[in-house]
């Protein structure tokens, strides 16, 4: 007796659709080589931390009944972000306290959301990826994975595995890179800082690649990389992991820049 | 003032949306006091027998830049102490804590040592004093102040020298707590005291001898 | 403490460029981490404590009323005296009643945040009172006539060429030139010159970690032996504790003191953790003739039974600010009043208004290092989204922040739109910023490109795509 593969539904999130959708199609591919059956609800946005963040809750309850909706059905929830996904675990249903109708179904999406690597390790049981990259790699905990999610171990477990790939460990890995959602634009010149401090520990390994489970880390990291004229290719992790490298350069960098080794600031 | 702690009270009162306890609820209150229940003990000490304890309070109190001297029995007391001084090119003149259980030690043995019985005064170089217990989870000795036992004694000399007993050697804070209860009423003070004196605030480098002593030795009884 | 919170941004930026803070705050961030990681390694009961300490705090803080009354009856039971004050200024006037009633002309004082909060040294040299601060951190800033910038370490904003330039200005007594380029020597200055203040200061003021309901006692803990020299030597000791200091038993403050020292400075346990109880005995030969404990609310009890009761648990051990990027970028100053830091962004705004403090709880990126460091559990990230709330609730937050989020909501709740003017954006974005990945300068978002690159997107939306390959996937009859 066969079993239907599991359901999953791509919490695709805003920075991904709007910026990278490779990322977003990495996370499909590396599910669909998992065994599961993936889809992609239209009926959704973003998971609504701008405005829980600014404490407009009356926004955020709104976006995530949205959400709910969307998302009722599937076996799993997965997105290629710890701190969207974490919002719609840890935050989601304390938005609901005082609706217990909503406050249940909220619990019932809380319980089947994951963050993709984690999702891949913990749930599917995924021992190793099948991809190459040629390069040392040094990886960035974003926050909320990291503290709401306790994603830590998975993906590097998964990269360990990867041919070519060298893993180094970045000395305070765990501390904020700056981003912080609105945060980097109401303090630019504190987000700035940490951004340079996040820059230099990088650059400080020596190593070629960043990695990260969050596109808000990514472009901030990214941003502050380049700016400083560090060659340092940025990429999601996700992308390594489902072998798409060849598709997008490097985030913030181009084809060219990364063909000739240039990296002009 | 009444009427301060009146309005405080009843604020306390309004937020956690209540008026004042119940008498049964008072009770339960107050008899959780009386029983005064540990909460967790670590196990680093418990779980060791008495001369294993006796070890690690030692190196705990080593971990923090106390020294301490192992001496077989009461007769060995003065001579540690006249060795600490001579090692530590120290003068031989002390203030030692009228604390009667120092009083039983051969001091005739030294007799060079100068030792005034009192309260101790800024001039003091060396302290000698007594103990009420030593904690081994942390090295922690536990003094208490008594008419006997004057508590500037242990801040104000640069040297200060406690005289403990093996068997005043405890595992936690609770068993001292416990001993203290037994032993007499809550005296005006008790210290713990974790090695000498030190501060970092000066770019955060450790410093010792802040404001308080600036060696903590302890000579331990073992018989 | 006139408060400059409201100005944080300036502060702020005044604090990235100041050399010699960054250099103390590079300090900072490699030592306290790293000591506290490699102090709880080796208590494994340490996550249990955490949890039975949080427990006996929400314990005691459920019966406030009654554990407090029973502090003041064993207090008063011991020859003590409670007062309590609902303001900062009952708290002042109390104390200077009692310095009065000595004819006090000096007072020494142990490190304590609420004399702080009170503003109580300028109040007391106003009333022709001289207070001198023993805490070295303390002292150094108190000659400096700056506010601390960290509550256990308040001098952690200078190097030591400063405190020396410091104690030259003002030890002029001493030689000029005698050598001050180590600590050691500047400790050793600090400690002659303030054993005399010790020895002839008629009244000791000291904060209080705990009080003791069991007992009426208070307990005090210090490195350096300051607050004992404080309250042994003179003719009253006088405590400084808010209300929320209380726990019920000896055994109660033991299990939190597990936590205290660790979670601060990575020490197992402080070097004096000290034990009042009321003045000296009768019998006596050392010890204070008078005790007094100073309640004070300023707050606590309205903070009581809202969303913000948690924060009471604090025990002020630091472990948030120790970990904070965003305090470890800016320093303690920047924050602008008595509590930095995480602790400081919750607290702040009960104590002196939202107006005032309301940046501090918005500097933050709620990355949640504080909340995984603290002892108590508490939930900083979530209170300080709860002021984030009463702000917007207030209308309070900036005009356009509300406009913009407005316009964003609309979109975000219009899966339709919002996916027709993201594809928009991307599409021009992508266009303009193919060549080079990125683009040095955008308009409307200097913010961030003042200081890093805003990487192009890809060009395409995700959904977008994702509709293609669906449709290109049904072929062409699908």
């Amino acid at each position: 007796m066969s079993e239907s593969p599991v359901r999953v539904g791509l919490f695709v999130t805003c920075l991904v659709d709007l910026y990278r959708p490779t990322v977003g199609f990495a996370a499909v591919k590396l599910l669909e080589e998992a065994g599961c059956h993936v889809e992609v609800p239209m009926a959704q946005t973003c998971c609504g931390q701008p405005a829980y963040n600014s404490g407009a809750k009356a926004s955020a309850r709104a976006i995530a009944r949205d959400v709910i909706a969307a998302f009722e059905g599937f076996d799993y929830v997965v997105a290629p972000s710890g701190s969207c996904a974490g919002m719609l675990r840890e935050h989601y249903p304390t938005l609901f306290s005082d609706e217990p109708d909503v406050f249940q179904r909220a619990q019932h999406l809380a319980k089947r959301v994951y963050e993709l690597t984690s999702f891949l390790t913990d749930v599917m049981k995924l021992e190793r990826v099948a991809a190459h990259y040629d390069g040392t790699v040094t990886y960035h905990d974003s926050c909320s994975g990291l503290r709401e999610l306790g994603v830590k171990a998975q993906p590097r477990k998964l990269l360990k595995d990867v041919e070519g790939l060298t893993l180094k460990e970045l000395p305070g890995a765990e501390i904020c890179c700056g981003f912080g959602g609105t945060f980097c634009i109401k303090y630019p010149k504190i987000s700035e800082r940490m951004a340079s401090d996040k820059a230099l520990d990088i650059a400080a390994t020596g190593a070629d690649t960043l990695l990260a489970g969050d596109m808000g880390c990514l472009l901030n990291m990214a941003g502050k990389l380049t700016r400083l004229g560090k060659p340092v290719r940025v990429r999601h992790v996700a992308e390594v992991l489902a072998d798409m490298t060849a598709s997008v350069p490097p985030i913030g960098s181009s084809f060219k820049e990364t063909r000739d080794g240039s990296h002009q600031p | 003032m009444a009427e301060a702690r009146d309005q405080i009270l009843e604020g306390l009162r309004k937020a956690l949306k209540r008026g004042a306890l119940p008498a049964e609820k008072e009770a339960e209150l107050t008899a959780r006091l009386a029983a005064h229940r540990p909460n967790l003990i670590p196990a680093r000490a418990t779980r060791l027998d008495h001369a294993g304890r006796i070890n690690l309070f030692i190196e705990m109190a080593e971990e923090v830049q106390t020294t301490v001297v192992r001496v077989k029995s009461n007769a060995d007391v003065p001579a540690a102490i006249a060795d600490y001084l001579a090692t530590n090119n120290l003068p031989s003149r002390l203030v030692m804590t009228p604390d009667p259980t120092l009083d039983d030690f051969p001091w005739e043995t030294r007799p060079l040592l100068e030792i005034r019985r009192g309260r101790a005064g800024d001039g003091d170089l060396i302290g000698v004093t007594g103990g009420f217990a030593g904690i081994a989870e942390t090295g922690t000795l536990m003094l208490i102040s008594g008419p006997l036992t004057p508590t500037r004694n242990n801040f104000l000399p640069d040297h200060h020298i406690c005289v403990m007993r093996s068997d005043q050697i405890v595992a936690s804070y609770e068993e001292a707590w416990g001993r203290l209860r037994a032993h007499t009423d809550m005296p005006r003070t008790v210290n713990f005291i974790t090695g000498p004196s030190r501060t970092g605030d000066i770019e955060q480098r450790l410093e010792l001898g802040a404001h308080g002593p600036r060696r903590l030795h302890i000579v331990l009884i073992e018989g | 403490m006139e408060a400059t919170s409201h100005n944080f941004k300036t502060n702020a930026q005044k604090a990235l460029g100041d050399p010699n803070l960054q250099k103390a705050l590079g300090k900072m961030r490699e030592g306290f981490p790293a000591r506290r990681l490699a102090t709880i390694a080796r208590l494994p009961e340490f996550e249990a404590l955490r949890d039975q300490g949080k427990a006996i705090k929400d314990h005691t803080l459920e019966h406030l009323d009654y554990y407090l009354e029973t502090f003041e009856r064993n207090v008063t039971a011991r020859g003590g005296h409670v007062h309590w004050c609902r303001t900062p200024g009952e708290a002042r006037e109390t104390v200077l009643a009692i310095c009065r009633a000595l004819e006090a002309k000096m007072v020494t004082k142990g490190k304590t945040m609420i004399a702080e909060e009170i503003a109580l040294n300028e109040y007391l040299e106003e009333n022709g009172i001289t207070p001198v601060e023993t805490d070295l951190g303390e002292y150094i800033i108190q000659l400096r006539n700056e506010p601390p910038s960290h509550i256990i370490a308040p001098a952690i904003h200078l190097v030591k060429e400063q405190v020396a330039e410091t104690f030259r200005a003002v030890h002029t007594q001493l030689d000029p030139n005698r050598r001050l380029d180590e600590a050691r020597q500047m400790c050793d200055e600090a400690r002659t010159v303030l054993r005399q203040k010790f020895l002839a200061a008629d009244v000791g003021i000291t904060g209080a970690n705990f009080l003791i309901a069991e007992t009426g006692s208070s307990i005090i803990v210090t490195n350096e032996g300051n607050g004992d020299l404080t309250q042994t030597l003179t003719k009253a000791h006088i405590v400084l504790a808010s209300l929320e200091k209380v726990v019920p038993t000896l055994e109660d403050a033991s299990t939190i003191l597990r936590l205290l020292a660790r979670s601060a400075t990575g020490q197992e346990f402080s070097t004096y953790t000290t034990v009042s109880t009321g003045p000296r005995r009768p019998e006596d030969t050392d010890g204070p003739g008078e005790y007094h404990v100073i309640l004070l609310d300023n707050g606590r009890s309205s903070m009581l039974g809202t969303e913000f009761q948690d924060m009471l648990r604090c025990i002020r051990c630091s472990a948030c600010m120790n970990h904070c990027p965003v305090y470890a970028t800016v320093g303690g100053h920047a924050y602008g009043w008595v509590y930095p830091g995480p602790m400081g962004a919750v607290l702040t705004p009960q104590l002196i208004g939202l107006e005032e403090a309301g940046h501090l709880p918005n500097a933050s990126t709620f990355c949640g290092r504080c909340e995984s460091v603290c002892p108590m559990k508490i939930p900083l990230p979530k209170m300080m989204r709860h002021w984030r709330e009463r702000e917007y609730d207030r209308h309070a937050s900036p005009p356009r922040w509300r406009v913009g989020l407005a316009i964003w909501a609309y979109f975000a709740r219009r899966p339709a739109l919002y996916h027709h003017a993201s594809a928009l954006a991307s599409g021009l974005l992508g266009f303009w910023g193919s060549a080079r990945g990125r683009f040095r300068t955008l308009p409307l978002a200097s913010g961030w490109t003042g200081g890093r690159d805003m990487p192009a997107p890809e060009g395409r939306t995700f959904h977008a795509l994702w509709q293609e390959r669906r449709r290109n996937a049904r072929g062409p009859h699908g």
